[in-house]
């Protein structure tokens, strides 16, 4: 077993990682950029070192900064965690240069499956089912109108090096296309350093399911049941949950053993997702093999009773998978909700700033992955995540209650964030039956959202003026660097606030 | 205390005071038994003839919110002994029209030149925050008067970007 593991990633992978790394007795090393020195998981981790500045391509992304890291701290293996280096199979080949082991599958598999024109290729192949489209990259805008009006609009715009809705479009007409292409590109550069891009036919309003694997280094590979993925905003992922209201056991199982023979025709180790997309007659088709651990892992977890981290360590380490196919239970329903910095009233832009009151929900079947704390400064430079809520229930109904309890509970202040959505989807009546696909979530912030319950206002009068007697430090203006205030409110603020 | 305290644009006049028994509150010339605990900065737990509330408090460089269950009403509370002679300032602006930062981030690319027609809901400027591209668009048909951040430009929340008239 490995005696210290470097987690090259931040936010609450990191700290996830991290966590994993105390409950098996390895010592834990944290990487931060000059804009993370005060991020959680430098405070949790055994060691901790600087890579340098807040872009990721001069910190997260660079492999002589982190293999330096690794080398300094005398670390034995590197968590990639999801996003930055995870995907990158130049750098599990560094790794392996170096003497390190990576976390995840051999450089060889990811080649195979990281590209999503290469995976199409060796899909096709093993004669697996898969959406119409390109399985190369698009050389000019002349090339992929041509391919566009073979497989017929609409048609999606995706990264072949790509994850997480960046550098896709969804492009309903041929004179949509060209700035289409060229705006993917440069996203999928930015976002991966790589901007191929290829196309595909757009199944409308599919379902979005994936299927987790793991397999050892001995050739043992298996599948840990589905996740219903298909409430997405701009391709992101917002919530997420296992088992599918839609999969039956006779479909787990087939789409099961395709998603092990898709592992197995890469030569698959370590813990990986096929993911298919579902039309509404139940058939699925392959998208793509996201070759990391993902971010809605913990329900898996929940419903499975296993740690994936702990069996990615296990697995890296050389050990064999304690248990086989036969041994596999689903048991309960779990639920995660992507908790990110962002404005429900601005279309949902980014809003980073400093956090200036937290209330953390708990109590039963309520698991929290959290990146962040009071007075902590979400900083602009990375992924607006900032926790992952996760409900567990003996069935999908009781799931969903907990979690409208929990977020009752749950308060971030300072910043805004999607907590009033997730209030909204887990009381929406189409939701709590199951129907969902990928236009769902759309159609929801499209319709006009249930009229709030507003008949607290005097309350709130009532509580103005108990606050501005019992805290009134509380009421002065302090952050910088916003919209200006009126004359009028700030004058309110300094003078019938203030002490 | 006497407060103004405004509620989602509603005003209330609030006399308040702390007695030896608890509180003694009017609301608008009603009194209204109640009690109050700060559980810690920014939180309240307030009790109105039985039932009980916490209460955020959440503020920004520019508002001050309560929240009281999942609702969030927009407050302000004012004194109304010291802001005599005072005039609210108006931020509604009529002729042009400018484009500020949602967020702080990089101006990416600039989509239109100064001088261009362009059309209520028509992307100006795609500003990159968090590795997400954002299209600024127009507020209003019109023609692209200046552009305030050119590429590569960064940019505050609340930065104008373009002006649009």
């Amino acid at each position: 077993m490995f005696k210290k593991i470097l987690i090259a990633n931040r936010g609450e992978i990191a700290v996830r990682v991290i966590r994993a790394c105390r409950e098996l007795g390895i010592t834990s090393v944290a990487v931060y950029s000059d804009v993370d020195r005060a991020s959680l998981h430098v405070r949790k981790a055994d060691e901790a070192y600087p890579i340098g500045p807040a872009a990721a391509a001069e910190s997260y992304l660079n492999f002589e900064k982190i293999l330096g890291a690794a080398k300094r701290s005398g670390a034995d293996a590197i968590h990639p965690g999801y996003g930055f280096l995870s995907e990158n199979a130049k750098f599990a080949q560094a790794c392996t240069d170096a003497g390190l082991k990576f976390i995840g599958p051999t450089a060889a598999a990811m080649e195979m499956m990281g590209s999503k024109t290469r995976a199409r290729r060796n899909m096709e192949k093993a004669g697996l089912p898969f959406v119409p489209g390109t399985s190369r990259g698009l050389d000019s805008p002349e090339q992929a109108e041509q391919a566009a009006a073979k497989i017929g609009y609409p048609i999606m715009l995706k990264a072949a090096a790509g994850g997480g809705g960046k550098g896709m479009r969804l492009v309903n007409g041929p004179q949509e296309l060209k700035s289409a292409l060229e705006s993917a590109k440069s996203e999928a550069q930015r976002a991966f350093g790589d901007a191929e891009v290829y196309l595909e036919k757009a199944i409308v309003n599919p379902r979005h399911i994936e299927m987790q694997v793991l397999a050892d280094e001995h050739g043992q590979t298996v599948y840990l049941g589905e996740r219903e993925c298909s409430i997405q905003r701009r391709h992101q992922k917002v919530l997420e949950e296992s088992p599918s209201p839609v999969v039956a056991p006779e479909m787990r199982r087939r789409m099961g053993e395709a998603a092990v023979g898709v592992a197995r025709a890469a030569g698959y180790t370590n813990a990986g997702t096929v993911e298919f997309l579902v039309d509404s007659d139940k058939n699925f088709y392959f998208l793509e093999m996201n070759t990391r651990l993902q971010v809605e892992h913990p329900v898996t977890e929940l419903i499975t009773g296993l740690d994936l981290v702990h069996l990615q360590i296990h697995i890296a380490a050389g050990e064999k998978l304690p248990f086989t196919q036969d041994d596999i239970r689903l048991r309960g329903h779990a639920m995660e909700c992507r908790i990110y910095a962002e404005d429900p009233d601005n279309n949902y832009f980014p809003s980073p700033g400093k956090i200036t009151l937290l209330l953390n929900p708990s109590g039963p079947g309520i698991r929290m992955d959290s990146g962040v704390y009071e007075s902590w400064t979400v900083p602009i430079d990375y992924d607006p995540l900032l926790a992952k809520l996760i409900g567990y229930g003996a069935d999908r109904a009781q799931s969903i209650s907990r979690l409208i309890r929990a977020m009752n509970e749950y308060f971030v202040g300072g910043i805004k964030t999607n907590i009033s959505l997730f209030r909204r989807i887990l009381r929406d009546a189409e939701f709590q039956a199951g129907r969902v696909d990928t236009g769902y979530l759309d159609r929801l912030l499209e319709s006009s959202p249930p009229a709030a319950k507003r008949e607290d206002a005097d309350v709130a009068a009532i509580a103005a003026g108990v606050f501005a007697i019992l805290d009134p430090q509380g009421t002065t203006n302090g952050t910088g660097n916003a919209l200006p205030a009126s004359g009028w409110k700030r004058a309110a603020r300094v003078e019938g606030l203030g002490s | 205390m006497v407060y103004d305290v405004t509620i989602d644009g509603k005003n209330y006049r609030l006399e308040l005071e702390r007695v030896d028994t608890g509180w003694e509150c009017r609301l608008d010339g009603r009194a209204i038994p109640m009690d109050a605990v700060l559980a810690r900065r920014d939180v309240l737990s307030v009790l109105i003839e039985g039932k009980a509330y916490e209460i955020k408090r959440e503020r920004t460089a520019t508002d001050l919110h309560l929240w009281v269950g999942g609702a969030r009403y927009a407050a302000e509370l004012r004194d109304p002994r010291s802001l005599r002679g005072r005039k609210g300032g108006s931020w509604e602006e009529a002729g042009p029209r400018k484009l500020v930062a949602p967020m702080p981030g990089k101006v990416v690319r600039v989509l239109l030149g100064e001088n261009a027609a362009v059309e209520a809901g028509q992307g100006i400027l795609v500003v990159e925050a968090m590795k997400m591209q954002n299209e600024i668009k127009s507020p209003k048909k019109g023609i692209v008067q200046k552009i305030v951040a050119g590429e590569g430009a960064t940019v505050n929340a609340g930065d104008v970007l373009a002006i649009v008239e």
